[in-house]
């Protein structure tokens, strides 16, 4: 399965019709313990780098950018009680919502080996 | 000095039927009470003996560091001495037992007072007009833009959406202009700590409003061209808001107003000797250039004929920023601290809390060397950067308390990482400032060889580094105790 | 003239020596020279028993309660300050310490006022306190503002009848840079929230319950802006449903002082809390598992979000919060009541004695609370000056406030006033006809 990044750092990957999405590992390892999300609004359009959701830890408050044009379809309540699971498991449980795309706004992020150039041109 | 025992809750102490204190017995018929409108069971207050109350909140405050007790650096936060004067007239029953809304005939102690404080300020940093009304800097800073707002809409100019804000700025100050309906537009800083002129100049066009500056601003830095960055910013019709949080630098040196800030807080708390309270409360009166009079918050005190003192609320005034007449006994305080130094005493006040600030950081250079290499004004901003791998500015901070030292301020300005923010302000002497440097040095010794005692610091207070995850993730924002 | 500076023309030698300066001018070199050590138009600074002097004389122009058969109200109270609370607050330890940022030399601070929060919860039915406003009216403003971001597009904003004129004032202020604006009467789907006052303005109890769910058929939130110990005693907002609850803590334990510093109280309920502006205290504990306090859901704040911040308050009036703790400590679950108590009952003792006069009339089929409205026979101005002379501060004259006329007085009793000198008053508003 193809996994793609934004330059915001979240992920997106296709999942049936949809999209799943949620933050990077290498994003959640910069924020820290993360203790609460605000989760995207179900139904809500969005557009591709807008924001959508906020992940707080202690010392932050960091928002969360749409990776793809699209409407939300269903968004991870289990984050409402277990925030804790976007450190512990990113790209598995600790995923954050479901886009149905309306375009092919998935071709404009970035592959693995992309985003990991790109990661460390940030750590520089 | 410090007691480190846990203190038992107010409601572990509590036993029914005690009561610290005795409710006269009632001398009226008691009243029908109405219906269904009266409390199912009396709200669950805790029942102490006065002594035990006493004691409890005693024995609380020896876990307190405090000015009183302990060197406390706080850049930014101008902890000096809270001289005993201040409260001593804040006390006086004439004032305390007033009420605002008494006669203006009968309420004349209290408003000669402010009336006095208001033209002491205007005189102090050069405006045209001072009121009292802002309860806190941030409060200030909400109202000096809103009557920046109220300005250019009295002009018919209403285009203007952005305000600006250096990037070195208080938290409050992007704050207040999202509250005022701006939107935050960050000016960054050049290489040596100040605006960055040509980058302020591509920013400034008619879509701008005004922007906030701290000067010196929370580097510690007097801005080296503030007259050309004042310029090209009223150049483009917008105003600039003086943000008056580290005034204590400059009272009695230079006026802002005279420079060309249009309007400006203060932070009575901090310039002038109020004490911070453990929060508040303070005062931010908000001092306008002749300009942005028309637009002051009321109603403020005005002398009127035969010497007799009222209030005013000037018809386009942006209204009121608080019920009443500002943190009253705030002001007194404030006032008495004015009438104390004098002239005189405010500048040296300010010469030395410069003074202070430059020796130390000079001590300091071989350790923590300031981020900006100039002469700094109350304050200056080192990085813990420079400390061994491992140790980062927290860990520093708590082994200052090992020393018996309240730490600077750390991580802020946000542009230094690792900040370390240190203002020891001019009531400080010079053998504090020389034990204080000892203790660092020791402490950067430490981070080397004994890595552990700074990384396990603070070791001899009731409690060691809190767990802040926990405290968001299961919440206990209420006494378990209670009930 | 006074100084707090301890720096000997040695030390400064010395130090100036040390930083290889002649005079300290150099160290303002960043200064514009021509602007350099203004004349100020000052005096000269004074001795410490030259400024008590002077400040007594000032304070001595003011009419105090202390020495006056004292009925005037209207947002700030004449009620009994128990001795403790001034004492304890005097501690320097209390009032020389900032904002508690490092909780492990500022448990002292931490702990009282999460026990603030606690006792306060406590008095309005609660789950969430923060640890203060500025003041009643600002505390509401802020409320206003959350309800505008809990409700995003909805902008209308409804103020009962009996909302403090000084405070909705404010509101209008706090809003001014918002698309959030003030409107009478029914919710409807563009409204954010409902606003209230447990007593109103004139004194008056109404039935929240009835009206909160009014307010929530609509999808609005329900803000109740409550007196504290009017909570000691009857139902209190959160049993009615409130979504926030706002009041002025000055009752408790803070002196009128030309009206301030007071003490901004906020309540809201758990799920809101992310909304909530103002700082807001929990418990914790350490690596060693020892409880603790510290500063929590700070992400909300402006030295963390910045212009996303919930509010950009900062200070705030931590020791009038811990006045009130000391107070609210002090009296305990059966004075808090018993206090409410003596002010209902002498209010109505004192409203039903001036009913009965010839030309006076109070609406008695109203509840009140400590305050009521006397309409009278005259100008409410010129009856006040009247009984002035007799040494009695009778209320506060509604005829210079919105919806209110000449002829009425809003009269104020609280346990402060003894029967004999209610009495007096009703006699000296009987004479004075």
């Amino acid at each position: 399965m193809l996994i793609k990044y934004a330059k915001s750092h979240e992920w997106a990957v296709k999942s049936g019709d949809l999209y799943l999405c949620g933050l990077s590992n290498y994003a959640q390892e910069k924020v820290g313990d993360i203790v609460f999300v605000e989760l995207p609004e179900v139904g809500k359009t969005v557009k591709q780098g807008e924001p959508f959701g906020v992940i707080e830890s202690v010392k932050a408050a960091n928002d969360v950018y749409s990776p793809l044009n699209g409407e939300i379809v269903e968004a991870n309540q289990k984050l409402e009680d277990e925030p804790e699971l976007v450190n512990s498991s990113p790209l598995g449980e600790g995923w954050i919502c479901k886009i149905k795309m309306s375009d092919s706004s998935f071709d404009n992020l970035m592959n693995e080996e992309e985003y990991k150039a790109f990661q460390e041109e940030q750590d520089d | 000095m410090m007691n480190n025992e846990k203190v038992s809750s107010l409601w572990e102490l509590s036993k029914p039927g005690r009561q610290a204190v005795e409710i006269p017995v009632s001398d009226v018929p008691p009243a029908q009470l109405p219906e269904g409108l009266v409390r199912n069971e009396a709200p669950a207050l805790p029942e102490l003996s006065t002594l035990d109350l006493v004691r409890h909140y005693t024995r609380l405050s020896k876990l307190n560091f405090s000015i009183d007790s302990h060197f406390y650096p706080l850049g930014s936060c101008t902890m000096k001495y809270n001289p005993r004067i201040n409260e001593k007239t804040a006390r006086l029953e004439g004032f305390t037992a007033s009420h605002p809304y008494l006669p203006e005939e009968e309420l004349q102690g209290s408003l000669e007072l402010m009336y006095k404080l208001q033209e002491s300020l205007s005189d102090i940093a050069g405006f045209e007009e001072t009121s009292l009304q802002p309860a806190a800097g941030a409060q200030g800073e909400l109202c000096g833009v809103l009557m920046i707002r109220k300005y250019h809409e009295s002009r018919g100019d209403t285009g203007r959406t952005r305000f600006l804000i250096p990037d070195s700025a208080h938290g409050t100050n992007p704050a207040s202009v999202a509250m005022a309906g701006y939107e935050a537009v960050e000016v960054p800083s050049d290489s040596r700590g100040n605006i960055d002129l040509d980058k302020l100049k591509k920013l400034c066009d008619s879509s701008v409003a005004g922007i906030m500056i701290t000067n010196p601003n929370t580097m510690g830095l007097f801005e080296e061209r503030i007259l050309d960055v004042l310029e090209t910013v009223h150049a483009c019709g917008a105003l600039a808001y003086g943000d008056g949080a580290n005034f204590n630098a400059i009272m009695g040196v230079v006026r802002p107003g005279e420079l060309g800030f249009d309007v400006m807080h203060f932070n009575l708390h901090k310039t002038f000797s109020t004490p911070h309270g453990g929060g508040g409360p303070g005062a931010g009166p908000v001092g306008a250039a002749k300009k942005l009079v028309p637009f002051l918050p009321g109603p403020y005190a005005v002398k009127n004929e035969y010497e007799s003192y009222g209030l005013f609320m000037p018809e386009t005034s942006i209204g009121r920023m608080k019920s009443f007449y500002g943190n009253f006994g705030v002001l007194v305080r404030a006032y008495s601290y004015i009438l104390s130094l004098g002239r005189d005493g405010l500048k040296d006040a300010t010469e030395m809390a410069v003074l202070n600030a430059n020796y130390l950081k000079e001590k300091l250079s071989d350790i923590f060397p300031a981020w900006y290499d100039r002469p700094c004004m109350h304050e200056f901003v080192s990085s813990g950067e420079s400390a061994p791998s491992g140790i980062n500015t927290m860990d520093i901070a708590k082994r200052l308390i090992d020393y018996g030292f309240h730490p600077p301020t750390v991580y802020f300005p946000l542009i230094v990482p690792e900040a370390l923010m240190v203002e020891p302000s001019e009531t400080e002497s010079m053998e504090m400032l020389d034990a204080f440097s000892e203790a660092l040095h020791k402490i950067a010794t430490e981070a080397k060889e004994a890595p552990g005692l700074l990384h396990d610091a603070p070791h001899k207070e009731m409690v060691n580094r809190l767990d802040e995850v926990k405290a968001v993730r299961n919440p206990v924002l209420l006494d378990p105790w209670k009930s | 003239m006074a100084s707090y500076t301890p720096h000997t023309r040695s030390d400064r030698e010395k130090m100036m020596e040390f930083l290889g300066i002649d005079s300290l001018d150099e160290l303002f070199q960043a200064v514009p020279p021509s602007y350099r050590y203004p004349e100020l138009s000052m005096d000269k600074g004074r001795c410490e028993q030259a400024v008590l002097k002077e400040l007594r004389s000032m304070a001595d122009k003011n009419s105090s309660a202390a020495h006056t058969s004292w009925f005037l109200g209207g947002g700030v109270y004449n009620h009994y300050i128990p001795s403790v609370v001034d004492s304890i607050i005097s501690r320097g330890e209390f009032f020389t310490a900032y904002t508690p940022y490092q909780p492990e030399v500022s448990q002292g601070s931490l702990q009282a006022i999460f026990e603030f929060q606690t006792m306060i919860a406590e008095l309005y039915g609660m789950d969430v306190v923060n640890a203060s406003h500025y003041d009643g009216a600002t505390a509401m403003a802020e409320a206003a503002l959350m309800a505008l971001r809990c409700r995003s597009g909805r902008k209308k904003i409804i103020l009962d009848e009996g909302i403090h004129p000084e405070y909705r004032e404010v509101l209008e202020t706090y809003l001014s840079g918002s698309e959030g604006y003030i409107a009478r009467g029914e919710c409807d789907d563009e409204t954010a929230c409902f606003i209230t006052a447990f007593p109103s303005f004139r004194g008056e109890l109404k039935d929240l319950k009835a009206l909160g769910e009014k307010v929530h058929a609509r999808g609005a939130l329900f803000i109740v802006n409550a007196d504290p110990l009017a909570c000691g005693l009857f139902t209190p907002p959160g049993e009615c449903g409130a979504d926030i609850v706002t009041g002025e803590g000055q009752p408790l334990g803070i002196a009128m002082n030309s009206g301030g510093p007071l003490l901004g109280l906020f309540a809201t309920s758990k799920k809101l809390i992310r909304k909530m502006p103002g700082r807001v205290i929990g418990q914790t504990s350490d690596g060693s598992g020892r409880p603790g306090c510290v500063l929590t859901f700070s992400a909300r704040e402006q030295h963390i979000r910045r212009e996303k911040a919930t509010s950009n308050i900062c200070s705030n009036q931590g020791l009038m919060a811990l006045a009130a703790a000391v107070y609210m400590a002090a009296l305990g679950k059966q004075g808090i009541r018993d206090t409410a108590r003596l002010c209902y009952d002498k209010a109505l003792y004192a409203a039903r004695q001036i009913n009965s006069l010839k030309g006076y009339s109070v609406d008695l089929t109203k509840a009140f609370f400590r305050e009521f409205v006397v309409t009278c026979p005259m100008d409410a101005d010129i009856l006040s000056a009247n009984l002035r002379e007799k040494d009695i501060v009778a209320g506060l004259p509604l005829g210079c406030f919105e919806g209110g006329n000449e002829r009425e007085l809003l009269v104020c009793v609280t346990e402060m006033n003894e029967k004999e000198e209610i009495d007096r008053l009703v006699n000296a508003m009987k004479e004075a006809l």
